[in-house]
């Protein structure tokens, strides 16, 4: 991406860049149709009967065409901005046009599965080719919109945007929302707001002039300044009421819920708490580890045998006896497969263990170990943690989600701990510069082999409760998905920052969980997601102030905060 | 030294000796103990070895893509794999349009000059997408730190495969029969169908046409040139830039190649086909020692050899059950091996050596 020069030129090649911003939109727009995006989130409403997911997805898709070439618009005038917008969202939609013309004449379904006649009937409002100037006039007009929502003055483009927002997340939110709100006092406003599927029109209206309002008024972002503006004992003073209601929310969250949510949590949680652990061995001592799932094998499969009723059962003990030695033998694991490859640097080291993570679930499912680990039939009958009656109010997976909460908390705290003490100043002297580490005296094996059996153990904590929500464990949840999660939601969250790994884990695990069309989408998602944040902010969505104030000098971080990805950093060594 | 360092020393030398000789124990024993027991006649060995053979050739193709671009970027194109499965599935697509105008089956000429047109159909369509990727994904990444650019890469795996899926469907496509392909080869103890042929033929074809492209052309020099040291060469007017994109290029082109040849071979191609030939593939180059042409070829064909052969050979003696499930296991297991006790690879060069 190159920044524009301010020079004069003629009005043709001025108007290039917004023409390759609409043609880009254009394909993006046709990428989101045939690779099934539009047609299964089709199935879901934002607005009940007025406008469905994947009708918005598109809509999102002019409104960033429109915006980016309002930015890009020549003299910067407002006409010309909404020029601009107008015309880039237009040649976006030709695209969808030239899409229908071409499927009405061959039968692109015999390539594209997602090519049908729906997809068209989507388009063109059910009109097909009598109907193909409407993605045109539909993208054309999202575009102007989109343009002249930018041009307009800060104080009015902000309630807009944010009203916008709101209505998205709420349509999106409202199957979720509703159930639990039609069951209390809140039952009437639920009904006004959400149809049986997506917001009501006068809900969405609702919405978005509520919200509008209110920013208008008292704007987010003036509520941060204003609290940034308070004295430091007045902030404080400020903070620990706030995180009270916030541990008060996070502790009554599934009870609230139901059991759905409960379940979704207790897995969330579970990534929390591994998002913890690779968060020692990546973010901090700059291991990249592919084969995390391994750890998180040895951790399920110990409390499988150790707990089991089962045929596999070796002891029959309770879950929490055979807790501390499935973590145990996790970092014991971890040592054995770490002193052989710790040696390897970098890029290598990532491939290595991948090997291993695939060897251990090769093995797990093997007719090999089956007389020990059962096979692809797995280990069945590992008993609840806590032996409550079903109705009792921690049956289920709301008490796993209570003791991974607890865990996760337990890992954090370690971690946190150890981030300053001289082994986490070694780790991040290691993730710096191997060289130059071991110069200073860090001794690179010992120090790389704790961080690795650390990540170990918490990977196999997480594995047991994972065993102990499930019940059962085949040697099938042991794919390298589980790995490469864990590794997603470090890195979007950022790198060595814990609160970053629940943002992390909340946008690339509960997401997909809680929304089906996602989930058919989740791996798409998280390959775009990794792409973007390595090209636009590789320090992470919350990145860590230490790793701030310690990577980058002060104008360094200028740059960073510009977007500048290749400028601050050294260079590959 | 600290005594606490020299004992850890210590016991990871030991660890590693202990390591080597397990693997050596394992298959020493185990391949006197298979030899010994005598089930296995020498047919099917010389089938194993063909099988292997065959395989290796793919891996060989697919190899030379990750070791250009090592070579030139250091840096693990993760995507390679899903590039692969690209090919693969635009040589589907292809062989589906021959097959209904009755040109892939219609004589022996027409039939290889179709597998030609799918195999070309194939490395266009991968080489612009990785020309696509290396423009988006990579670019703004060369001088990064090297986790991002794999990071990266790794996304684009995930972004790729997921493409597919939703392009064409989680199913699993089954090539169209070529009936030339399926014959045997009239040599009595071979006991290899032309497609084997076809496959081993063409891969060291386009691998001798590489290997003299980048040794004595202009082009070729300048991708080497680039390799031994970006800043330098621009200084000497070298295109860097060109340079990389042509690698990226050239590598696409084989592993769109090696997806058609796949498809051919093992007659059916999915979302995921590329995923583990890719990881494969990796290790064959690593084998062969990274950044280095003819390694990748050495590495893969041996790789190809030792999963064919290796399963019968090493673990059947030992009395392991199904050891066909476990061929997997042996080609990670050697690509650790290889990580550990010999990064540089059976060619090592000094790349490997001085950076890996």
């Amino acid at each position: 991406m190159t920044r524009e020069q301010p020079a004069p030129r003629s009005r043709t090649r001025a108007s290039w860049p917004i023409v390759r911003i609409g043609l880009l939109g254009g394909v993006i727009a046709v990428y989101l149709c045939l690779v099934g995006i539009v047609p299964t989130f089709d199935e879901r409403q934002l607005i009940a009967g007025v406008i469905s997911l994947g009708e918005a997805s598109l809509i999102l898709a002019g409104v960033g065409t429109g915006y980016l070439a309002a930015r890009r618009a020549p003299g910067g005038s407002r006409r010309a901005e909404v020029a601009a917008g107008g015309l880039a969202g237009g040649l976006a939609g030709s695209l969808l046009t030239l899409l229908v013309l071409i499927g009405s004449v061959v039968d692109l379904r015999s390539v594209f599965i997602h090519a049908s006649p729906e997809l068209y009937d989507t388009l063109t409002f059910g009109l097909r080719v009598t109907g193909c100037w409407i993605p045109i006039a539909v993208g054309a007009l999202v575009g102007a919109i989109a343009a002249l929502v930018v041009a307009l003055p800060d104080s009015l483009r902000r309630p807009i945007t944010w009203g916008f927002t709101a209505v998205v997340v709420m349509g999106l939110f409202s199957g979720l929302l509703r159930t639990p709100l039609l069951t209390s006092p809140l039952a009437g406003l639920a009904r006004f707001l959400f149809a049986p599927d997506g917001l009501t029109v006068a809900g969405a209206v609702l919405v978005f002039v509520g919200v509008a309002a209110a920013v208008a008024i008292r704007g987010p972002l003036t509520a941060r300044r204003r609290y940034d503006a308070l004295p430091e004992r007045r902030r404080r003073a400020l903070l620990v009421p706030a995180l009270l209601v916030a541990i008060l929310v996070v502790l009554m969250f599934p009870i609230s819920m139901g059991s759905f949510f409960a379940q979704v949590i207790a897995i969330v949680t579970i990534y929390v708490l591994m998002g913890f652990g690779m968060n020692i061995t990546l973010g901090l001592a700059g291991l990249l580890d592919l084969g995390f799932v391994a750890f998180f094998a040895v951790g399920a499969y110990t409390v499988g045998l150790l707990t089991s009723t089962g045929e596999f059962g070796l002891a029959g003990w309770s879950w929490w006896a055979a807790v501390p030695f499935a973590v145990l033998f996790a970092m014991a694991f971890a040592a054995f497969l770490g002193l052989p490859i710790l040696r390897i640097r970098g890029d290598y080291l990532a491939i290595a263990t991948l090997g291993f993570g695939e060897i251990v679930r090769i093995l797990a499912g093997s007719d090999l170990l089956k007389a020990w680990l059962g096979g692809p039939q797995g280990i069945l009958g590992i008993p609840k943690p806590i032996d409550v009656p079903p109705g009792h109010p921690l049956a289920g997976p709301v008490q796993i989600y209570y003791i991974a909460l607890a865990c996760a908390a337990i890992v954090a705290f370690v971690a946190w701990r150890l981030r300053g003490s001289r082994l986490g100043r070694s780790w991040m002297a290691i993730r710096e510069d191997e060289d130059v580490a071991e110069a200073l005296g860090v001794n690179l094996v010992q120090t790389k082999l704790l961080a690795y059996m650390l990540g170990g153990a918490f990977a196999g904590l997480g594995g047991a409760v994972f065993a102990g929500l499930v019940g059962s464990i085949f040697a099938s949840s042991m794919q390298l998905f589980v790995s490469l999660n864990v590794v997603a939601l470090v890195v979007v969250g950022g790198m060595g920052s814990n609160p970053g790994v629940i943002v992390g884990a909340i946008f690339l695990i509960a997401l997909p969980e809680l929304f089906r069309e996602f989930s058919e989408y989740r791996f798409l998602f998280y390959g775009v997601a990794l792409i973007a944040m390595m090209l636009y902010r590789p320090a992470g969505l919350l990145p860590s102030r230490i790793v701030k104030r310690e990577l980058y000098s002060p104008d360094e971080l200028d740059a960073t905060a510009r977007g500048d990805a290749s400028s601050p950093r050294p260079a590959a060594s | 030294m600290r005594r606490i360092d020299r004992l850890t020393d210590l016991a990871i030398a030991g660890f590693l000796w202990a390591f080597r000789i397990a693997v050596l124990l394992i298959v020493v024993v185990g391949s006197i103990a298979t030899l010994a027991s005598g089930k296995y006649s020498l047919e099917t060995w010389v089938d194993l070895v063909g099988n292997g053979l065959t395989l290796g050739s793919i891996y060989a193709l697919i190899a030379l893509g990750y070791t250009m671009v090592y070579g030139i970027l250091r840096m693990i194109n993760f995507a390679h794999g899903e590039i692969f499965t690209a090919g693969a599935f635009a040589g589907y697509f292809m062989a589906v349009a021959l097959a209904g105008t009755g040109l892939l089956n219609a004589n022996p000429v027409a039939s290889l000059l179709s597998i030609g047109l799918m195999i070309l159909v194939a490395m266009a369509t991968s080489t612009v997408l990785a020309m696509g990727l290396e423009r988006i994904a990579y670019r703004r990444l060369r001088t990064a730190p090297r986790l991002v650019p794999l990071i990266s890469a790794i996304g684009a795996s995930f972004f790729l495969q997921y493409t597919i899926r939703g392009l064409f469907g989680p199913g699993i496509y089954a090539y169209p029969d070529v009936a030339i392909l399926g014959e045997q080869v009239p040599i009595e103890i071979l006991n290899m169908r032309w497609v084997d042929v076809l496959v081993i033929v063409s891969a060291l074809l386009m691998m001798s046409v590489l290997y003299l492209f980048v040794m004595r052309t202009r082009l070729g020099t300048s991708i080497r040139a680039v390799s031994e040291d970006r800043d330098t060469a621009a200084l000497m007017g070298i295109d860097a830039n060109r340079a990389i994109v042509l690698t990226f290029a050239i590598g696409a082109a084989m592993a769109g190649a090696a997806g058609v040849l796949y498809g051919l071979k093992y007659t059916q191609v999915y979302f995921f086909s590329g995923f583990v030939p890719g990881i494969k593939a990796f290790t064959a180059a690593v084998l062969g020692g990274i950044g280095n042409v003819p390694g990748a070829m050495l590495g893969g064909l041996f790789l190809g050899l030792i999963e064919s052969v290796g399963p019968t050979l090493f673990l059947d003696g030992l009395n392991v059950p199904s050891p066909n499930q476990l061929k997997d296991v042996i080609g990670f297991t050697m690509l650790v091996l290889v990580l550990v006790f010999r990064p540089s690879g059976i060619l090592g060069e000094r790349v490997a050596r001085a950076r890996a």
